[in-house]
């Protein structure tokens, strides 16, 4: 049958090329996004770690010591807002996304919340994403760095394991150092595997307990804010 | 895992392009995954055989190319496929970050009356 009259001509099936890009959607969300960020002179930084990396602890200790101006952060869970309450209790101006059983952050989800934050007089905006090594890599969220911590509890071989968020990452920081001799962390076995799979990432090193390491995290990101 | 996402995504792509062609049937759709794009083409298909449980899509096949990572040495000035995650250029031995192909996620084409 055609298809239109039900007449027994056969159908010849056409080849249609489209060349398109599934995540195009978001990506144009996140042009958007990079945009608006730079506009209002922001710099935009993209947190991913596995769930529980010291993410969180992380960001509370730049909230307390970032100069001047408040830190701005959206961050993502599945559920709670206990991420966002406990950053707003380090000076943070911070905004919670509930992402039901979304396993990483979108665009979209991003731009509504930025839409909800008091972002005057803010220079640097942290997105921390959902805790996953594997789908907030694919999803740009307008962001201007990409930063990936990974904890010494997790095994020095993380970057192997994963090596598709660190191949993007512009810096890895290497989490919770107060616990790598309990942990047994073999320190050089990481950073080899890091420089295999992520030869171009400036790295850190830090503890939010002892505060190790998060002078230098400051200085890069300020470095890095726009003139 | 998003990859019942990523088939909604592509459901909506199709629908629309083939609305635009004028077309009432899509025979099939011609997809291409990078294996670096953190998605498993096992896990595709099964997305799509849940979504092919809707009548609009029962008759519809999805083909799925996988691509393999391929890298760029700027030393050498030639490209290569890596053996594994590190990207070792096999002539010079240095390490590259340029990523040529393997993190697609595209509707290449599709076959629709
Ligand atoms: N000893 C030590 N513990 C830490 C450090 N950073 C985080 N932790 C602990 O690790 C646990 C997880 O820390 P979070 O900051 O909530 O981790 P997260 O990455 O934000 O977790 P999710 O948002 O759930 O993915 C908490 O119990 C923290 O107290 C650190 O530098 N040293
Ligand atoms: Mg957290
Ligand atoms: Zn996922
Ligand atoms: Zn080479």
């Amino acid at each position: 049958m055609c298809g239109h009259c039900g007449c027994d001509v056969p159908v010849v099936p056409r080849r249609i090329d489209l060349q398109r890009n599934l995540l195009e959607r978001n990506d144009n969300q996140a042009l958007l996004n990079r945009l608006h960020f730079s506009e209002h002179g922001l710099l935009a930084v993209n947190l991913m770690s596995a769930p529980g990396s010291g993410k969180t602890a992380l960001l509370e200790e730049l909230a307390r010591r970032w100069p001047q101006r408040p830190l701005g952060v959206i961050v993502g869970d599945l559920a709670t807002d206990n991420d966002a309450r406990r950053l707003q209790q380090a000076g943070a101006r911070a905004h919670q996304i509930r992402t039901g059983d979304l396993c990483h952050l979108e665009a979209s989800q991003v731009a509504l919340a930025f839409a909800q934050l008091e972002h005057s007089g803010m220079n640097l905006l942290v997105i921390e994403n959902v805790g996953n090594l594997v789908c907030p890599a694919a999803f740009d969220l307008g962001e201007s760095l990409r930063l990936v911590l990974f904890s010494v509890t997790e095994g020095e071989d993380k970057p192997l394991k994963y090596p598709g968020l660190f191949q993007r990452a512009d810096a890895v920081v290497i989490s919770k150092i107060d616990l790598a001799e309990a942990a047994g962390f073999d320190r050089q076995l990481a950073l080899d595997n890091l420089q295999a799979v992520a030869p171009h990432a400036q790295l850190f090193e830090t503890s939010a307990r002892s505060g190790a390491g998060l002078a230098a995290l400051l200085g890069w990101l300020q470095d890095a804010l726009p003139s | 895992m998003h990859e019942l996402a990523l088939i909604e995504e592509l459901c909506l792509l199709a629908a629309d392009s083939a609305a635009q062609q004028g077309a009432t049937t899509i025979h099939s759709l011609q997809v291409r995954i990078g294996d670096r794009a953190g998605v498993d083409a096992a896990a595709l298909q099964m997305a799509f055989a849940v979504l092919a449980q809707h009548p609009r899509w029962s008759g519809t096949k999805l083909e799925l190319e996988v691509v393999t990572t391929r890298c760029f040495c700027p030393h050498c000035k030639q490209a290569f496929t890596p053996l594994d995650v590190i990207h070792l250029c096999p002539q010079c031995g240095s390490l590259s970050t340029h990523l040529l192909q393997g993190r697609e996620l595209e509707l290449v084409s599709m076959e629709v009356s």
